[in-house]
């Protein structure tokens, strides 16, 4: 045949392949409208009602530990629309055992000459987190309106928090697939994690012992996405001593996480294709 | 000194060697002990070809068609698939090869066939008209203008059997390997199938490196047959050959419209079964030609028909595994 087999002038980049793959996803998720919205409107409420208990503490006992409902309201919603946004982003990471190791399809995902990252990011654009993104975002706006200093200007620093944060929430997951060459069993203590880091995550730091703290803050790094950029914008110094600014840089280390998993991962991959199993 | 690879086969093979090492037991700090998979294989087909992989279960095929697709490094030889290394660049190499395993699906169960296709054709970087071009062939051979609207997963083994087959060569790959294509489809989708495969070396020049279970599909396909058991060959040859080696041996079935007479036979000839109406003779053709034989019985009082079988390949090959134990 003339044709050449691959002309890379007409071959999509990573960025339009992915659009290309998402937007199957979606076509396939709208397929039942009436699945999607239930579930939606489920994930809201179930995540709604986790911050109705934050709220009878805070509701019955005004303030705990010097934290006042706005803050505590302000991080949980932080750390939610974070994790939604992975939670979104992820899933083809977070089926990865059950759907592509046990079943042996990742090898079917090796045969196409593309990055397996790339392809298992388009395995899904989960629509579902909506609720979640949602009402987090909900908590996240009521939080600054009932905080005492909320620093406007400092608000900039929200979107950057957010994507610091869910890169790290997207590397746990990565995390997650990638131990799943090891083991696909017992994995659902990577899910501490996940929706333990959500639940830490809307706690100030300092509510926590000693041993966990230094964890949500070198070893995952929740309290740098979450807890340093929402003293930045609710200009509330740290009781712990660091500079406020720190917050407006801190987010970063959720893509050095993301950075860490990523190569965990290669690592993974290159000794899945040399053992083969 | 060894000679490098040639460049003119589409896939050569020197001396291959995988060997696995599982954890007894599942447990973390379990012993360990190593499987030898393939044991030194070294084999090279031309461009064009269509060979058949056969052996076992367990005799290190899945292996050796997993290397060559570049999702597992071997633990030493060689491998060239057009001219490049599987393992060490594997998105180069998977660019250019198809691969259709016969259990899994390479489409997407909530989406349609076409929609599938579309995906393929981004994920391959394949330029709209050569896909436009492509799609309407792979179409119209495989019969998939009926089904282009359907899910995946609404689809018969059959039809979907022949949408992974056009999956596989929407990016004109110029080696296809087939991995058990034909397991559990009907009669009529096997015949497709196999049409499908021949035509597609016949026209295109495609190299086809099968493996299967169904012996009717080496029989009507491979030109070549690789026996491959305990991760070495056993035989390489023309699939003539291979039968006339493991068993030269063919069968003569005689009918009468009466009781059969007695029979003087040649040498390599011998009468294996006597019914009322008809007689079994089983001969090598080697001493007597089947035309000398049916001579010396043509004129027989009495014949109404005869027929001439060879044994079915299923019992070639299972003698040829008994051949080679362990």
């Amino acid at each position: 045949m003339p044709d050449m087999p691959h002309s890379p002038s007409r071959t999509l980049g990573p960025v339009g392949l992915y659009r290309r793959m998402a937007g199957a996803s979606i076509v396939a998720q709208l397929r039942y409208p009436g699945t999607f919205i239930i579930q939606a409107i489920g994930n809201f409420v179930t995540t709604l009602l986790s911050f109705f208990g934050i709220w009878s503490l805070f509701h019955r006992f005004g303030s705990i530990a010097g934290w006042d409902i706005g803050t505590v309201a302000a991080l949980y919603g932080l750390v939610n629309v974070a994790f939604a946004v992975a939670e979104t982003l992820g899933r083809g990471f977070e089926v990865f055992g059950g759907e592509y190791v046990r079943t042996g399809s990742f090898d079917r995902l090796l045969l196409r000459p593309r990055s397996t990252l790339l392809l298992l990011l388009g395995h899904e654009l989960r629509l579902r987190p909506i609720g979640r993104f949602l009402q987090g975002l909900f908590v996240l706006v009521a939080g600054l309106w009932l905080a005492p200093h909320v620093q406007w200007s400092a608000l900039l620093v929200l979107p950057w928090a957010v994507a610091g944060g869910a890169a790290m929430f997207l590397g746990v997951l990565i995390g997650q697939a990638a131990l799943c060459f090891i083991t696909v069993e017992g994995l659902e203590v990577v899910n501490v994690l996940t929706y333990g880091g959500v639940e830490a995550g809307q706690y100030p730091l300092t509510m926590f012992g000693r041993w966990l703290r230094r964890f949500i803050t070198f070893v995952l790094p929740l309290a740098a996405v979450c807890y340093y950029p929402a003293l930045f914008c609710l200009h509330h110094p740290d009781p712990l001593g660091l500079p406020i600014w720190i917050g407006a840089l801190s987010p970063a280390a959720g893509f050095a996480f993301l950075g860490v998993m990523v190569f965990a991962w290669q690592r993974a991959v290159a000794g899945y294709v040399s053992s083969g199993s | 000194m060894q000679t490098p690879l040639s460049t003119s086969d589409a896939i050569t093979v020197r001396d291959l060697r995988k060997t696995y090492r599982i954890r007894e037991g599942g447990s973390w700090r379990g012993k360990t002990r190593d499987i030898v998979a393939l044991d030194g294989i070294s084999f090279s087909v031309p461009k064009g070809q269509i060979a058949g992989f056969i052996g076992p279960n367990g005799a290190g095929k899945s292996t050796a068609i997993k290397i060559l697709s570049g999702i597992l490094r071997p633990s030493s030889g060689e491998v060239q698939v057009n001219g490049l290394v599987p393992w060490t660049n594997r998105v180069a190499h998977v660019a250019r090869i198809g691969v259709v395993f016969g259990q899994r699906t390479q489409l997407w169960w909530d989406l349609s066939v076409g929609e599938g296709l579309a995906l393929l054709r981004d994920i391959y970087g394949v330029e709209p008209e050569r896909f436009a071009r492509n799609r309407a062939r792979l179409a119209d051979a495989l019969d998939l203008g009926g089904i282009m609207d359907q899910f995946v997963r609404q689809l018969s083994l059959g039809q979907r059997m022949r949408a992974e087959i056009a999956a596989s060569l929407i990016h004109d790959p110029d080696i296809l390997i087939l991995d058990e294509p034909t397991i559990g489809l009907d009669a009529p989708s096997k015949l497709a199938v196999r049409a499908f495969v021949h035509e597609l070396c016949r026209d295109r020049g495609t190299t086809v490196l099968l493996t299967t279970h169904d012996m009717h599909d080496i029989e009507a396909l491979a030109e070549r047959v690789i026996v491959i058991g305990h991760g070495r060959i056993l035989a390489d040859s023309p699939f003539e050959d291979l039968r006339m080696t493991t068993l030269s041996e063919r069968i003569l079935e005689l009918d009468f419209h009466d009781t059969p007479p007695e029979l003087t036979l040649p040498a390599g000839a011998s009468e294996t079964a006597r019914e009322p109406h008809s007689i079994t003779i089983t001969f090598d053709p080697r001493q007597i030609p089947a035309p000398a034989l049916v001579a010396h019985v043509g004129h027989l009082p009495g014949l109404d028909d005869l027929r001439i079988s060879r044994p079915s390949i299923d019992e070639i090959i299972t003698r040829f595994y008994a051949d080679h134990p362990a």
